[in-house]
């Protein structure tokens, strides 16, 4: 890794979203800094800054990553995606549409990441069991919904039904699992 | 009864709601959503900031109690891109101390003056070109402090013992208030049974993700302050924060971001650092911006009261409660602040909840502490009252042999006598607590949950059911508040009553309709409600209808009810919505009539169109009549107002002032929540699984199922965090213990269960469409039925929570077996000391030198500056003291501590005390060392024993790692002493857990 002068701003020039963006960092510029008051790009939250909330979760080279864990001068040449470039010309995904669906958000500060998270993973797990993906989700807090919007629309969109969902009202949802 | 998931309920339209509603009541997915999975939603951070603003950093007290000796800010000041530091000198000139709810000499400013009271207490802000500058900066400023004596437990208020916070007062019990409605004592006297219970409800907050965000600018020449901020409301908060800028109202304009990320009561705590920012912008002279930090939130944002309760029930045979005794204690933390005592008279006219108690005798008392000041919080005071009623229940019915189901029938208010106002003056307004019991009993299978607790228990398990009934206040009456005061006060004072709502309707030229409300949502789907609302009232669809969700003082109608708090929204805001868009469609109605010639009754709205009743044909376009509003108000009928714009104020008629005899009915509606939770308890883990949670609530008519839903959801889960998990932990000598997402501990995914929800609906009387609340009740019921299946698991009482595998382990466990001979001692946790965090331990080294060269090693302030891990320099300060600065890292924070360093007792060349103590910008920290020379055949045996104490933010978010991280810290030093000794070079072979962790959290290579 270059030796970089801490107290200087560097050139940082990342791949957004399909687009080439340019920025200025001190070394010590965490990514999720850089990419919303330097480059402007706020639909990433900061939640906790220690990593352990997952609301900035965005995706580093396609990997599911932490922007505030991150330095803006370490994604320097890399391709970083956010939730803004989930849905290219205003069409949301269908996990975006499963998510408006079944209220999987309320105030929508943890969703962004939630969403970055799930882009990768279900791109690595098609099919999740809803154990398999409630572990996933335990890397990301949300003091809204309780997950159970969130669940119900993965469940959904990968084309399970989370339970024993045989009645489905006005809205399209499933019936949720009752423990 | 329905579960709204299986099909949709039959709605009875209240009085006064339109009878073709086609929108309101369907599970209309929320129009917000777009916007926000899209990232395209603007909270309050994201909003632009002006030119040449300012970034804040706060420096906050490491100490929970200690007089402020003085603050150097000099250095700080010296700093590159830092503007100014503030302090509590500028907040006594430019700043009043806030208003206090009770009569007691308690001043709170924004920013400390003279002495600290809670462990991260503002003491100074820092303003720089931009937030990493600020934050080194905070590192510069020197406070000199002299610690206190803390107040750490409401017992220990109680007593009597201990510093008084406030010396103007005297105790640290701030305000004693005895109520009393009817004769207890005489049903206590003659009662089969008198049952008590004594319980302690924890500090503990919900936390939203998005933590507070402040941006305030000082216009000098008009002397008025402008600020932008997440706050919630309450708006009766605006003339507090006013009052303490020493301006009015009218000079502080206060703007609110479309959207907010979470408050569940908590963003009206944001209000102090109002106050704080706009003094900043005035000193500096520029526009500042606050934004505050995960540990800041947690540590000093605010906090559910911690409260005690003492019951005392006089009990007929069959369990019913014939008069109840209670004594309620909330610690409120080190300050008094608005709109507290609230927590504890948000309840006052449902303290017998969801019951027919006919005698009531209350003692509230107020206890400060040196601990975060207290504020709204889902459930407010909710949940600290039904953890001791609902106990009480159970008890009751364990101590009669009685099954808790039966205690709960006998004891609920009947259906027959709604709305039935309780002992202390609550109007409950509707609904069938029977019924709704019984009907969760059916449908939520309870008796399949009764066979699984029988077979579980044949097999040897923990398997247990609890039950909890609750009354859900919502649409808080601004004069309960007043109840704290006496009647004598409060004539002085004059009456305070009602919950004035606000709402504004307006129709463009082009038919458009724009909706503004005094309220602020944070996720509730207001922008959703609302439309179905209006677009009902006016005949059009959703999409026609444009909700504006910022809101401005200076522009917005609003009173000091304004605000979303107190579960308002569907009750008051939503119907106020109404009343505005009906008066609008009234008026409208007389435009039209005159043009297609028929009575303005006649006129109908329904597919955007506007017609004669009897004939659809005769109609004009909704857009058609609202240009003629504009374009030609001349032929409008004689004094019909032109403007298409309306906005309505209402205020719920049942709420008046308290009475003399301090009668108050604190709430406007009260729902029904009745809950039955099923658990079993890992016998090894001590872990508390929930097998099955049902949920019935009755919160008057449904506005919109999927957000109902959504409310319960969310409460439940934050009820299953405040049952298990959270919990914000102190030190006995007031440091702060849960300062990381990693110490206090919200569920995840994996913790939360999804509840089976079942509704009735019993429209409130009260409300302009029949709509309670419901964002609140299961954050008050939950949590107590819980405790109740752990009671009813175990055969134990529960008087406390969380129920953490830690407490349940303590009941349950036998004493722990002796460890096996010959295992290594572990570090024993010293008592802490002088407020840090004790740590304690020893241990030898073998060093290949001789004791003679140890110690002139040990001696030589190069040579020991060397050793000292983070340490550059040493400067002689005396003989054999030292002045150094030592950068010391634990977990994700490092600091820069200006410590003293010494040695004592030297009995050259067998042994000396090295002893220092430092202070930083994340804390302060001291210890000694006590060191032994040994004469050994490979050198010399270097003994060594250690105290040391830690506080402040090193120990809020670092404290698991502490032992570990002091052990590797005197590793270091003896490995380098070794390395200078002459042997084995302390390379290290595999990086150290610090460094590991830097390295993980990407702050070391």
């Amino acid at each position: 890794m270059p030796s970089l002068n801490a107290q200087a701003k560097h050139p940082v020039s990342i791949t957004l979203n399909g687009r080439t963006r340019m920025g200025h960092a001190s070394p010590r510029m965490l990514l999720s800094d850089f990419l919303r008051h330097e480059l402007g790009a706020h639909g990433t939250k900061v939640g906790c800054e220690h990593g352990v909330c997952g609301a900035c979760t965005i995706r580093l080279d396609e990997v599911a990553a932490r922007a505030c864990l991150t330095l803006a001068v370490q994604a320097d040449g890399h391709r970083v995606d956010t939730v803004e470039g989930l849905a290219p010309e205003g069409r949301m995904t269908a996990l975006q549409d499963a998510f408006n669906r079944h209220h999987a958000l309320q105030c929508g500060f943890c969703t962004a990441g939630i969403l970055m998270s799930l882009s990768d993973y279900l791109e690595r797990v098609p099919k999740p069991t809803e154990t398999e993906l409630r572990d996933m989700l335990s890397g990301h807090l949300c003091r809204c919904t309780g997950y159970a919007g969130i669940v119900r629309a993965v469940m959904d969109v990968t084309g399970q039904t989370s339970g024993n969902a045989d009645a489905e009202d006005a809205s399209g949802r499933k019936e949720p699992v009752h423990v | 009864m329905t579960a709204l998931t299986k099909a949709p309920s039959e709605i009875a339209p209240a009085a006064g709601a339109p009878a073709s509603a086609a929108l309101i009541g369907q599970p209309i997915p929320r129009l917000e959503d777009a916007a926000i999975l899209t990232g395209q939603a603007r909270y309050t951070d994201d909003l632009p900031v002006k030119p040449g603003t300012l970034h804040a950093a706060i420096l906050r007290s490491p100490h929970a109690h200690a007089e402020i000796l003085g603050i150097d800010v000099q250095a700080a000041c010296a700093m590159k891109g830092v503007s100014a530091v503030v302090t509590g000198e500028d907040a006594k000139r430019f700043a009043a101390p806030f208003l206090v709810g009770v009569r007691a000499q308690m001043e709170h400013w924004c920013l400390a003056v003279d002495r600290v009271r809670y462990a991260g207490e503002p003491v100074a802000v820092v303003l720089a070109d931009d937030r990493y500058l600020a934050e080194d900066a905070l590192d510069r400023i020197e406070v000199r402090y002299r610690p206190l004596p803390v107040v750490m437990s409401i017992d220990q208020a109680l007593s009597g013992d201990g510093e008084p916070l406030h010396p103007a007062v005297g105790s640290n019990i701030v305000n004693t208030r005895p109520f009393s409605y009817g004769d207890v004592n005489a049903a206590l006297k003659a009662a089969e049974h008198r049952i008590s219970a004594t319980v302690h409800y924890p500090r503990n907050s919900c936390t939203p993700m998005e933590c507070f965000v402040v941006m305030a600018d000082y216009d000098r020449a008009d002397g008025a302050y402008e600020v932008l901020s997440n706050f919630s409301g309450p708006f009766a908060i605006h003339p507090v924060m006013a009052k303490a800028l020493k301006v009015p109202g009218s000079k502080l304009r206060l703007k609110l971001p479309p959207n907010s990320g979470g408050s569940f009561g908590n963003k009206q705590a944001v209000f102090p650092y109002i106050v704080i920012m706009g003094v900043c912008a005035r000193v500096a002279g520029r526009p500042v911006k606050w934004v505050e930090d995960r540990l800041e939130h947690l540590m000093a944002a605010t906090s559910a009261t911690a409260r005690r309760t003492d019951l005392e029930a006089a009990v007929s045979g069959d369990g019913r409660i014939l008069g109840l005794r209670m004594e309620q204690t909330d610690d409120v933390g080190a300050y008094l602040r608005a709109p507290e005592p609230a927590s504890l008279y948000r309840n006052h006219g449902n303290l017998t909840g969801a019951y027919r108690i006919p005698a009531l005798d209350v003692v509230n008392r107020l206890a400060v502490t040196n601990k975060t000041p207290t504020g709204l919080n889902r459930g407010f005071g909710g949940g600290q009252l039904y953890f001791a009623i609902e106990r009480l229940m159970h008890r009751i019915a364990v101590t009669l042999g009685l099954d808790p189901l039966d205690v709960i029938r006998r004891n609920l208010v009947p259906a027959a006598e709604m709305p039935y106002t309780t002992a202390s003056g609550g109007i409950l307004d509707s609904g069938d607590f029977q019924a709704a019991v019984e009907a969760a009993i059916a449908d939520g299978g309870l008796d399949d949950l009764k066979t699984r607790r029988d077979r579980a228990r044949a097999e040897g398990r923990l398997y247990g059911i609890g039950y909890a009934a609750i009354v859900e206040p919502s649409i808080s009456n601004m004069g309960y508040i007043t109840t704290v005061l006496t009647a004598d006060e409060r004539r002085k004072a004059g009456p305070k009553n009602g919950a004035q709502a606000s709402a504004t309707v307006s129709v463009d030229p082009t038919g458009g309709v724009t909706v503004t409300v005094a309220s602020a949502p944070q996720g509730q789907g207001h922008r959703t409600v609302l439309s179905q609302v209006v677009a009902d009232v006016f005949g059009l669809r959703l999409g026609d209808i444009a909700v504006n969700t910022e809101f401005d003082t200076a522009k917005d109608a609003w009173s000091i009810a304004a605000g979303n708090y107190s579960s308002r929204f569907a009750g008051a805001v939503a119907g106020t919505a109404h009343i505005a868009a009906t008066r609008l469609r009234d008026k409208l109605a007389k435009l039209a009539a005159s043009q297609l010639n028929v009575t303005p009754e006649d006129i109908r709205f329904a597919g955007g169109r506007v017609f004669a009743a009897g004939n659809p044909d005769n109609s004009l376009s909704f857009s058609r009549v609202a240009a003629a509003g504009h374009w030609s108000p001349g032929t409008l009928p004689d004094g019909t107002e032109a403007a298409l714009r309306e906005t309505a104020f209402w205020t719920p008629p049942p709420l008046k002032a308290p009475t003399e005899s301090d009668v108050i009915n604190s709430s406007a509606c009260y729902g029904f929540v009745f809950d039955i939770c099923a658990v079993e308890i890992d016998p090894v883990t001590a872990q508390v699984r929930i097998d099955k949670y049902v949920t019935m609530h009755d919160a008057g008519r449904i506005l919109n199922p999927l957000m109902v839903e959504g409310q319960i959801l969310g409460a439940f889960a934050h009820a299953v965090g405040t049952a298990l998990y959270e919990e914000y932990a102190y030190g006995s000598d007031g440091r702060f213990l849960s300062g990381t997402f990693a110490d206090y501990l919200v569920p995840t995914a994996c913790e939360v269960p999804v509840p089976l929800m079942l509704h009735r609906e019993s429209p409130s009387p009260f409300t302009p469409l029949g709509a309670k609340g419901v964002g609140e009740g299961n954050s008050m019921s939950t949590p107590v039925c819980i405790a109740n299946a752990v009671a009813d698991a175990l055969g134990l009482e529960i008087s406390t929570l969380p129920l953490t595998p830690a407490r349940i382990a303590a009941l349950i466990e036998k004493p722990e077996v002796a460890k096996p001979a010959g295992m290594a001692a572990v570090p024993s946790k010293a008592p802490a000391t002088a407020g840090g965090r004790g740590l304690r331990g020893e241990g030898s080294r073998t060093v290949p030198a001789s004791p003679e060269q140890v110690w002139a090693i040990l001696l030589d302030p190069k040579e020991l500056a060397a050793l000292l891990p983070g340490c550059d320099a040493l400067d002689l300060a005396g003989p054999n003291a030292y002045r150094a600065e030592v950068v010391v890292g634990i977990g994700p924070v490092r600091a820069r501590y200006v410590a003293e360093v010494e040695l004592t007792d030297l009995d050259p060349p067998r042994a000396l005390t090295l002893s220092g103590r430092g202070s930083s910008a994340l804390g302060f920290g001291e210890g000694s060392g006590h060191v032994t020379l040994e004469a050994a055949a490979d050198g010399t045996r270097v003994v060594y024993r250690y105290d040391a104490a830690v506080g402040g933010k090193v120990a809020a978010v670092g404290g698991r790692m502490l032992d570990s991280a002091t052990r590797m810290l005197i590793g270091q030093f003896f490995d380098r002493l070794i390395a200078r000794a002459g042997g084995p070079a302390a390379v290290e072979t595999s990086p150290s857990l610090l460094t590991r962790l830097l390295r993980l959290l990407g702050l070391r290579p």
